[in-house]
């Protein structure tokens, strides 16, 4: 008799999910923030009327993952198709899965307007500070000095700009009820960004309003990094400029 | 019977090495096999450290890692 059937199984893959496997590299956090979004909609007993949103980006296939119901939204355009849905249906939980590329760079009007209005959608916004899907590309969060394939000698502020802070300018905004910043680089962080999505969902679910949940993420194939020193860098590096924490929790 | 148990399915590892990195117990590290897409593939090297914790599975990346407890270990104080 196998060891296991007189133990019990006290992790498996979420029900919320389909058994397909991630397009992801090796080590990515997107694949991260997807379980822990489906292990939360398992807790919270949404499965049957969550939508998610998906980007252009990496997680363009997020509706192959979820096992629930998906829309695929013309580049930064999320929150917008988010608000129809919502509005359309308020019994829906809305989800719009972004990274930093569709969110903070062509979709930013989408995504401040949202937010400004109070839609009462959630937004999950991955920031991992480069273009994945195309090929490593600077961002709109590139570090300052970071090298990208279109930044090869690293981003200069006098010319480019400097990293922007999604997560400070939305919850400078009078509607939001939750803003908040989390990371995923080690057990602890999982542990308190798997609490904020869950709060996040829940204030939605319990009709509060707009909520916010920037993840710092990594991108070891586009930062030329291995998963764990990319997980490290995140510690070491990108905190200091992307700092974690709740900005506003009007729940 | 340990304490707790990983399972890992080699099909859908791609051998990042978290796991390998979150363990605080040293149960996990890379294996010298690949599974079918060429990936390098972690395994249990000591799997009697394991306490089922899970630390290792809620940071895989690709959900490749299910945990299994021992049935007492709660009542031991492992849970």
């Amino acid at each position: 008799m196998p060891e296991t059937e007189t133990m019990t199984k006290v992790f498996a893959r979420p029900r919320s999910l389909t058994e397909k496997r991630f397009t992801y590299c090796p080590g990515c956090h997107h694949g991260l923030i997807t379980r822990i979004l489906g292990s939360t909609i398992d807790k919270l007993g949404i499965q049957e009327r969550t939508v998610v949103v998906a980007p252009v980006g990496c997680a363009v296939f997020a509706y192959e993952w979820f096992r629930c119901d998906g829309i695929q939204a013309a580049h930064g355009r999320a929150a917008a198709v988010a608000t129809g849905l919502k509005r359309a249906n308020p019994e829906l939980v809305v989800l719009s899965y972004q990274g930093d590329g569709d969110l903070a760079a062509i979709g930013t009007a989408e995504t401040v307007h949202a937010a400004n209005r109070g839609e009462a959608i959630t937004v999950i916004f991955v920031n991992n500070q480069i273009y994945g899907m195309t090929g490593g590309q600077m961002a709109p969060t590139t570090l300052d000095g970071q090298p990208t394939t279109s930044s090869p000698q690293g981003r200069d502020p006098a010319t480019m700009g400097h990293p922007l802070r999604v997560a400070e300018m939305i919850a400078a905004l009078e509607a939001p009820m939750y803003v908040t910043r989390q990371s995923l680089y080690d057990a602890k962080h999982i542990t308190q960004a798997t609490k904020a999505v869950e709060k996040a969902l829940r204030y939605q679910v319990e009709r509060r309003g707009y909520s916010l949940v920037e993840i710092v993420a990594n991108c070891p194939t586009g930062w030329k990094m291995p998963p764990v020193k990319a997980n490290e860098h995140i510690a070491a590096t990108v905190t200091g400029v992307f700092p974690l924490g709740d900005l506003v929790d009007r729940g | 019977m340990p304490r707790g148990k990983v399972v890992i399915d080699p099909e859908r590892c791609k051998g990042c090495g978290v796991c390998v990195a979150t363990c605080p117990f040293g149960v996990l590290e890379m294996s010298s096999t690949y599974n079918s897409s060429g990936y390098p593939v972690a395994g249990a090297a000591h799997p009697e450290q394991c306490t089922g914790c899970a630390l290792c599975a809620q940071a895989c990346p690709d959900i490749a890692i299910e945990v299994y407890r021992g049935v007492g270990a709660r009542e031991r104080g492992d849970g």
